[in-house]
């Protein structure tokens, strides 16, 4: 049997892979050394912070020794993938994107990428993202901004949306077969959506946050990104489980999220919420938006139009919350035990020089807003109307789950933009996650899948919400739409 | 009793609340597994959690907050089944997270009550105002170094209780007693061990003063980390001066932490780390609100030892004890353990009770050691008191004999052995030392019969003296009087 | 609300965040933006709704008291910045060392 090209390596599926290696047809050395090579052509993109070739090789070989004596783990051994710089990687260098890290080797493996290697996938290095996962086009980066490798019509080079955009860029790009990324307000779905593939967000608590570099921690959730809907949920089920060490780790066990994936939609009911529509949404989205019920209910479900009242107060209210908890998740980065470390005559003038120096513009912005929302004073005006309203917003989705086994919306407002763009109005850069941000505020499953192509040639994604921890539902019901949607396109591709 | 500073603008009283922290008694910290035992080298009971690295994650010791949950019920105290840990956010050298995860809009035990027992044996009662949990922060060392702090994360993240009294205390007098009582109840509950030294337990004292009669409280200072009894008490005096002497110039007091200097028997303003302090406390995302159920507190309950004032109570019913002598017994609870196997052995529980108050604690000091490491038992100690209640030795040869079990060995039979300490209590022996001294000292006879019946302390003394302080003295005295009456 | 250049040097230092002079009029316009954006949540009706405070749907876990950690004194100094180490050997402890505190 002849060897595939690299080039072929590379366009494989997660799924395509394990069983091309299950059969002999290559070895994930070979597969690995493809990816690498992709990774070095496509360098430009800047979708790596910290390439880790040397160690990817190391567990390929490892991965096809364990095959070799018929120990191989599953499906995602022998996996290339990358991983989002803001989990911590034994002895590899961890910066979340930020100055403030310089240098840091964490002494310890997050619990999911442990649960990946132990699982045989092999790193093939560490992604950008924005600075602390805070932003929605990648270009709050320290490590500069990632490119998409997409491109629209009119050349210009475009964000592939974040904060997990060097995640989505490199799987875009086939630079990896899959990415693990975190979604705090949207940042899998959003860049899934910008960069043409599949990106799926757990239900708070599937995976542990331990070893993650915390942005907001209760919303942060990691999550895969994927060119197939089966691929995301071989990839969850490796990252997925209970952890001891984390206190909000749900103590449920992992089913087999790819079980049911062909089992069809028949008969299940998708909700369509109304307060989805925006006014001056580009009408490619309205019309994919359409498609989408169109293609569900030829698969024999029901859509019916629902109602969560407080969706209009989810980004607002997450703009009090996440910046809260960030201002203290980053208090911890002061110079002293890791990471940049600037003089001072005195501890308070270290402190502010440090920081002063390592945060970026938009985490200093959140970090004194945070700071702000949570002063005396300003608390109960702020952080603790948000989280009344943050209490509405999950009630809402109660009551509508109660009716339906799905909601479908458009995961973003708009397709990828310029670099550069939204750059002087962070508002206009926040309203990125409108429609993304709802679930993650309930803690609720949810994934973008691609479903089409604006007028300028670039991808749009379809993005379904689910009831807490049935993600098997959610991933039954993307499938259909990944089935209907056939989406083919890809970057470098088109016209 | 009341403390009253006359100022130069009339009398003053002072007002006082107490928040202790006391370290509870656990294995591993409150949110990590790190040991919390004292004295190890630097860094080296240290988890990434405590030192806050990215990514680490708190998870909570149930044993801290059951040992929290007992404090609370030994305080008398109401029991939050609901309590939440919140973060309390500050930057300092030993803070680590840049926060303290602690307990603020909901503790886990509420207001409840501790009963004083004053000097004058009545008893007073102090409101708790809550308990709760929170995390110790590192130690920071300023004097290594010229140009440098060094900073140990050793204590970072051990559990400690936060103990709030409601500003009840009104001397520097009660603000002690109350420290020892608190410390004592969380001894007996085995949740602190009480150790100041080693800083298991300090105290930040509230103080403000008022004029005799005003009813509303004035500004309070607070003076932070006091780890004695004594400087607790040292600290209040010279605060409530300082305060006084203020507002009789017609300065004002202002709301602040301040210190105190021992060397120098003053407080000082900490004006550097007071400096626009904002705590922003919210709800810690990465714990869920600490639930428990009224079954768990049940059993909790249920395990609690006897305390201090249910011990005095028995003592008083029980052995018919002064209120002042069960509170002196109680106050430590190693004490009024060896008493209870005093008494078990001896039987008297007002002669056990008098000796295990008076020659112990003296023996223990003369001897250097203390009661947890007693170089005599309980139920040696019990025997020799046997012996004063049988005779077999005076008491005076007893007091010689408790002195040599402290230093010597604690076997008072082979002590009074050695030293030939056996009362003499054949009439005999005893008759023949008597008609000998009677013989010998007419003229003291005389007096004695001429009506001077005090004279017969001094003829027992000559005869104690020439039977070596071994005779019976009762028997000495009754045939003293049968015989110098004639 | 609007947050003026003394707002955000107040709570610039709170965060312990150096700004510089130049660059605190920029942000107070930018952070009363966003500010004033949210205070959009003022037209919810939120009486009597309980603040959230976790959307994780479980009971708090309980870890037992028992030494599991810690002993790792080389891990917790391995990235200081200018750590002390008496016995060149951090696997027997050292400190974390910050600029001298006057207290
Ligand atoms: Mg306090
Ligand atoms: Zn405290």
């Amino acid at each position: 049997m002849s060897t595939p090209a690299p080039t072929e390596l590379t366009d494989l599926t997660i799924t395509a892979a394990a069983d091309g290696m299950a059969k002999g047809d290559f070895s994930s050395e070979e597969l690995t050394q493809a990816h690498l090579g992709a990774m070095e052509i496509a360098a430009g993109l800047n979708a790596f912070i910290t390439p880790t070739p040397d160690l990817a090789l190391e567990r390929a070989k490892e991965s096809d020794a364990r095959r070799a004596t018929g120990d191989a783990q599953g499906p995602m051994d022998g996996i290339p993938i990358a991983v989002k710089d803001l989990f911590c990687t034994d002895g590899v260098l961890t910066t979340a994107g930020s100055h403030i890290l310089d240098g840091f080797k964490p002494p310890y493996e997050s619990t999911v990428t442990t649960n990946l290697r132990d699982a045989g996938a092999v790193m093939l290095g560490k992604t950008n993202l924005d600075e602390f996962a805070m932003g929605s086009a990648n270009v709050t980066s320290y490590y500069g901004p990632v490119k998409n490798p997409w491109k629209g019509n009119d050349g210009k080079d475009l964000v592939p949306g974040g904060s997990s955009g060097g995640s989505a860029a490199a799987v875009a790009a086939r630079i990896a077969l899959g990415a693990t990324g975190t979604d705090t307000g949207g940042s899998i779905r959003q860049p899934a959506s910008f960069s043409g593939i599949v990106g799926l967000k757990p239900t708070y608590g599937r995976c542990s946050r331990w070893g993650i570099v915390a942005f907001a921690s209760s919303l942060d959730q990691a999550g895969p990104l994927t060119r197939s809907v089966a691929d995301a949920a071989h990839m969850l089920g490796a990252m997925a489980g209970h952890d001891p060490k984390d206190s909000t780790s749900a103590p449920i066990p992992v089913p087999d999220f790819a079980a049911g994936l062909d089992a069809g939609v028949k008969g299940l009911k998708v909700g369509i919420p109304k307060e989805y529509t925006l006014d001056g949404m580009p009408p490619e989205i309205e019309a994919l938006w359409t498609q989408g019920m169109d293609w569900l209910k030829d698969q024999g479900c029901e859509c019916v139009e629902v109602s969560l009242p407080h969706t209009k107060y989810a980004l607002p209210a997450y703009y009090i919350v996440a910046p809260a908890e960030a201002s203290s998740n980053l208090a911890r980065y002061d110079g002293v035990r890791y990471g940049l470390s600037l003089d001072g005559d005195s501890l308070d003038e270290m402190y502010e020089a440090t920081r002063g120096e390592g945060f970026g513009d938009e985490v200093r912005r959140r970090v004194l807003i945070g700071t702000y929302v949570l002063s005396a004073g300003y608390y109960d005006a702020y952080y603790i109307k948000a989280q009344r309203v943050r209490t509405l917003i999950a009630d809402d989705f109660r009551k509508v789950f109660e009716d339906v086994d799905v909601l479908l919306t458009p995961t973003a407002p708009s397709a990828a933009f310029a670099i550069g763009e939204k750059m002087d109005d962070p508002v206009a850069m926040y309203l990125n996650d409108v429609f993304t941000v709802p679930a993650s505020m309930a803690g609720l499953p949810a994934i973008s899948v691609p479903a089409g192509l604006d007028a300028n040639g670039l991808p749009l994604g379809l993005h379904l919400i689910a009831k807490p921890f049935d993600e098997e539902t959610l991933l039954r019901v993307a499938q259909s739409l990944e089935d209907a949607a056939g989406f083919t396109a890809r970057p470098g591709a088109t016209p | 009793m009341s403390y009253i500073i006359e100022g130069k603008t009339g009398d003053w009283e002072v007002v006082i609340g107490l928040e202790i922290h006391a370290q509870i008694i656990s294995q591993s910290k409150l949110f990590s597994g790190a040991a919390t035992a004292f004295g190890a080298g630097p860094n080296t009971q240290v988890s990434l959690v405590d030192a806050a690295m990215p990514g680490m994650l708190p998870v909570i010791n149930e044993e801290c907050v059951r040992q929290a949950v007992k404090t609370g019920l030994g305080l008398k105290a109401k029991i939050n089944l609901h309590s939440v840990f919140e973060r309390k956010n500050y930057f300092y050298a030993d803070l680590p997270q840049g926060y303290q995860i602690s307990q603020y809009a909901e503790p886990v035990v509420g207001e409840g009550t501790v009963v004083l027992d004053m000097p004058d044996g009545g008893s007073r009662e102090i409101g708790i105002e809550r308990l709760h949990m929170e995390q110790d922060a590192g130690k920071s060392m300023h004097d290594q170094d010229p140009k440098r702090t060094f900073v140990d994360l050793n204590r970072s993240g051990v559990a400690l209780m936060e103990i709030v009294s409601k500003p009840d205390l009104r001397t520097p007098e009660e603000a002690g007693i109350y420290l020892r009582k608190v410390r004592s109840i969380v001894r007996y509950l085995g949740t602190c061990d009480g150790n100041m030294e080693e800083g298991s337990m300090r105290a930040d004292v509230n103080v403000s003063v008022r004029k005799t009669g005003e009813t509303e409280l004035r500004t309070r200072t607070e003076i932070k980390n006091l780890n004695s009894v004594r400087f607790v008490m040292k600290a209040i005096e010279h605060e409530a001066q300082r305060q006084v002497q203020a507002y009789d110039n017609g300065e004002e007091v202002v709301q602040e932490t301040r210190l105190y200097d021992s060397q120098k028997g003053e407080t000082r303003s900490m004006r550097s780390k007071e400096f626009a302090h904002d705590y922003r406390y919210f709800p810690d995302p990465d714990l869920l609100p600490v639930e428990l159920t009224e079954d768990e507190v049940e059993a909790i309950r249920a395990s609690l030892p006897e305390l201090p004032d249910e011990t005095k109570q028995r003592l008083m019913d029980d052995f018919g004890l002064t209120p002042y002598d069960a509170g002196v017994l109680v106050a430590e609870k190693e004490t009024v353990a060896f008493f209870e196997a005093v008494v078990e052995e001896c039987g008297d529980p007002k002669l056990a009770a008098n000796w295990v108050i008076n020659q112990m604690p003296r023996e223990l000091k003369r001897s250097g050691k203390s009661i947890e490491n007693s170089p005599v038992s309980p139920q040696n100690f019990g025997k020799l008191l046997n012996f004063v209640l049988n005779d077999t030795v005076s008491t005076s040869a007893a007091n010689t004999v408790i002195g040599i079990m402290y230093v010597d060995g604690d076997d008072p039979v082979a002590i009074i052995k050695d030293k030939g300490l056996e009362q003499i209590t054949d009439s005999g022996e005893i008759e023949a030392a008597v008609d000998q001294v009677i013989a010998g000292n007419p003229d003291q006879v005389a007096d004695f019969q001429g009506g001077n019946e005090k004279a017969i302390g001094w003829f027992v003394g000559q005869v104690m003296k020439s039977t070596g302080g071994k005779a019976n003295p009762k028997m000495v005295n009754e045939l003293l009087r049968t015989k110098l009456k004639g | 609300m609007s947050l003026d250049k003394n707002d955000v040097k107040k709570i610039a230092f709170l965060a312990r965040i150096r700004v510089p002079e130049e660059a605190l009029e920029p942000l107070a316009g930018e952070l009363s933006n966003i500010i004033g954006w949210v205070e959009q949540l003022s037209e919810v009706e939120t009486e009597g709704v309980a603040p959230m405070t976790s959307v994780a749907d479980m009971t708090w876990p309980r870890r037992a008291d028992t030494v599991s950690d810690g002993d790792c004194a080389a891990d917790v100094l391995a990235n200081a910045t200018d750590p002390e180490i008496p016995s060149g050997d951090a696997n027997v402890g050292g400190f974390y060392t910050v600029p001298k505190v006057v207290e």
